[in-house]
């Protein structure tokens, strides 16, 4: 009876305690909220808003009309997808052996190792960008030294077109799959692995058919990440891509220039953005966005 | 919690302070201190020379305080006036741009009863921008590839058989159909007749596809056309000339031609609804003078607007003759057609995007 009554009490004031808990943490997380609101939301919707304004300051959809009457619109959206696509391809193909290897190594070895992948986020992307572009102009050191050696006889066109801006992308873009996708795979529980041995699968089929399915979140998550910062890119296609490369971004900056009109351009961003919720919204149905975003299992 | 409270009297007496700042820093714009004007320019190296020849010289001699800023072109002073909270007084504005803006009704009309521009080139000035300095968009070719035969004209920019090598051009479409009717044979005073209609447009468009395969970098930057050159990136370009003297002083194997160069310039605008009006009139007045105009081109290497500024003695013969608005280089040039470019700049803008990315 008193031992009923106390376990009654207890689970009353664990009720209560966590309900203080949820509500500091709501208190704690507030700032947080706040700042999205102020610095996300509002100007977000404000940029909505002007999308739908026309050059006298009446509600209209010019801005949007504009973009179905010129063809370039189209091409401008497809080069973007088509950049951010291949990006993410290039990311994974590169960025997959990478993290596997990592993953291998003890712990201690791999720390050290991954720091060397971190190591381009210290730099600015800026000079990065620049760095490249020394490297693979017309008389840059790729050219010159191939040249150099015989191993091709006319410069080749690195940079200032597609290649460019993928090489530039693909290295700026390389951590942000490999982190979720090492991640991943660190935290695979390597008994799956031993028991397929013990049930006689060769290594290599443990691992296309265990250990590569179970690092498929990681990879999605990564892939995801670098897909939608891709789509957003400025610095790198108009540095490297010799104006040849036009993407969104870019497309943004000179409406503003061109037609005074902030709508002409948030137009642009809303397609965008749009475009980009609907992928993320296709991407769910497929895979738990759950287990994406919210890290694993 | 010490802490907190602490912290919390704090940022009450920050913002306290911040308050009677800015009443004391709207008062002072208003009425107070109506001898202070705000002035909005680029920045970067183009704003020092503006600030060194111009801004700071003149308002010393009128015993004014000039506030620098940078700003983001017209499309910002849209936002300042639409919404009535005009807080620059005077803005540096590309020709064309001031042209559009001024069509929009977002400038106030200037009083050349003040600012005394005689002594202007006649197409250096509107009614709502008056001229600051002059520049020109111009072939330069790297002396190297091309050592013994310069190229001279735009049909030369164009001849690829003759001038082997790879070009630069524009990405955007100001300055960039002029030449390409130049190149196609239209005698430079019939660009502009030629332009005003769809078809001509069209012509300059095809024209400018036919090089499209030799040109391996569409430019957005002063900074980086200078930049191909030194690099030898490419052959040829187009652009600014104050850039191409720059990277020559650098090093770099650049020459340049003033013939059939686009004359341009950059000018000076009031905002509609500028706290200090009738302050910043002066104060333009006193910019355009010789003396001061005189000063520009020890810090940057575009001309006066004002062709006095020739005969003050500031300028010596091999500075003056490096200018775009030297007499002799001006007679070669076709000057840009603001005109042109407040009717018709959107829609060519909309043919150019479509001939890039297709």
């Amino acid at each position: 009876m008193t031992g009923e009554l106390t376990s009654h009490l207890n689970q009353n004031a664990l009720k209560r305690q966590a309900q203080r808990e949820r509500l500091s943490l709501l208190g704690l997380t507030s700032p947080a909220i706040i700042i999205i609101m102020i610095a996300m939301v509002l100007p977000v919707g404000w940029l909505f808003y002007l999308s739908f304004l026309s050059d006298e300051g009446v509600i209209s959809l010019t801005n949007y009309q504009r973009m179905l009457d010129s063809k370039a619109y189209t091409r401008i959206f497809l080069t973007t997808f088509k950049v951010a696509f291949l990006t993410t391809g290039l990311c994974a193909l590169i960025g997959y052996p990478l993290a596997y290897f990592l993953s291998q190594l003890p712990e201690r070895i791999a720390n050290i190792c991954l720091l060397t992948v971190l190591l381009p986020f210290w730099t600015s992307l800026l000079v990065r960008t620049y760095a490249w572009l020394v490297l693979l102009q017309r008389k840059g050191l790729v050219n010159e030294w191939g040249i150099g050696l015989g191993l091709w006889d006319e410069p080749l066109p690195l940079v200032h077109n597609l290649n460019g801006t993928l090489i530039g992308m693909v290295h700026i873009m390389l951590p942000f799959l490999i982190l979720p996708l090492y991640g991943s795979m660190k935290s695979i529980d390597t008994n799956y692995l031993k028991a397929a041995a013990n049930l006689g699968a060769t290594p290599t089929q443990a691992f296309w058919r265990v250990f590569m399915p179970l690092s498929f979140p990681g990879l999605f998550a990564g892939a995801l990440i670098v897909f939608i910062l891709s789509l957003g890119f400025f610095v790198t296609p108009a540095i490297l891509g010799g104006g040849k490369v036009i993407m969104v971004a870019m497309q943004i900056t000179r409406n503003i220039e061109l037609f005074f009109n902030w709508g002409a351009s948030s137009a642009l961003g809303v397609v965008l953005l749009l475009i980009t919720l609907g992928i993320l919204y296709i991407s769910s149905r497929f895979v738990s966005l759950d287990n994406i975003l919210g890290g694993h299992r | 919690m010490k802490n907190v409270v602490f912290g919390t009297s704090k940022f009450i007496l920050g913002m306290t302070a911040g308050a009677v700042t800015a009443a004391f820093v709207t008062s002072a714009s208003t009425a107070a201190f109506a001898d202070q004007l705000t002035v909005a320019s680029w920045g970067g190296s183009y704003q020092d020379a503006q600030s060194k020849a111009l801004f700071q010289p003149a308002a010393k001699s009128m015993g004014i305080t000039i506030k620098e800023e940078t700003y983001g072109g017209m499309s910002e002073v849209r936002l300042m006036v639409k919404a009535g909270a005009v807080t620059k007084d005077i803005v540096a504005s590309g020709s064309g741009s001031a042209a559009r803006a001024a069509a929009e009704g977002l400038l106030e009309k200037l009083d050349y009863n003040i600012i005394d521009v005689s002594t202007f080139y006649p197409t250096l000035k509107t009614d709502y921008c008056v001229g600051g300095d002059v520049f020109s968009t111009v072939m330069a070719w790297n002396t190297k590839t091309y050592p013994d035969n310069a190229p001279k004209t735009w049909a030369d920019f164009w001849d690829v058989k003759k001038f082997p090598g790879k070009r630069a051009y524009r990405a955007k479409v100001a300055g960039a159909l002029e030449p390409a009717l130049m190149a196609d044979g239209v005698a430079p005073e019939d660009v502009y007749k030629v332009l005003a209609t769809e078809e001509g447009m069209e012509r300059a468009i095809n024209k400018i596809k036919e090089l499209k395969p030799h040109i391996a970098v569409w430019w957005e930057s002063g900074a980086q056309h200078a930049q191909l050159m030194k690099d030898g990136e490419v052959d040829m370009t187009t652009g600014w000339n104050g850039r191409f003297d720059v990277a020559a002083k650098d090093g770099a194997m650049v020459k340049y031609t003033f013939d059939q160069a686009l004359l341009d310039y950059d000018c000076f605008a009031i905002p509609k609804g500028a706290p200090n009006k009738d302050l910043a009139m002066k104060f333009l007045a006193e910019i355009s003078k010789p003396e001061i105009q005189a000063n520009l081109p020890k810090y940057i290497t575009y001309g006066p607007t004002n062709k006095a500024a020739y005969d003050t003695g500031k300028i010596d013969e091999k500075l003056a003759r490096m200018m775009p608005s030297h007499p002799d280089n001006a007679a070669m040039q076709l000057p840009v057609s603001l005109d042109w470019y407040s009717k018709h700049e959107q829609k060519a803008a909309a043919m150019y995007q479509d001939m890039l990315t297709e």
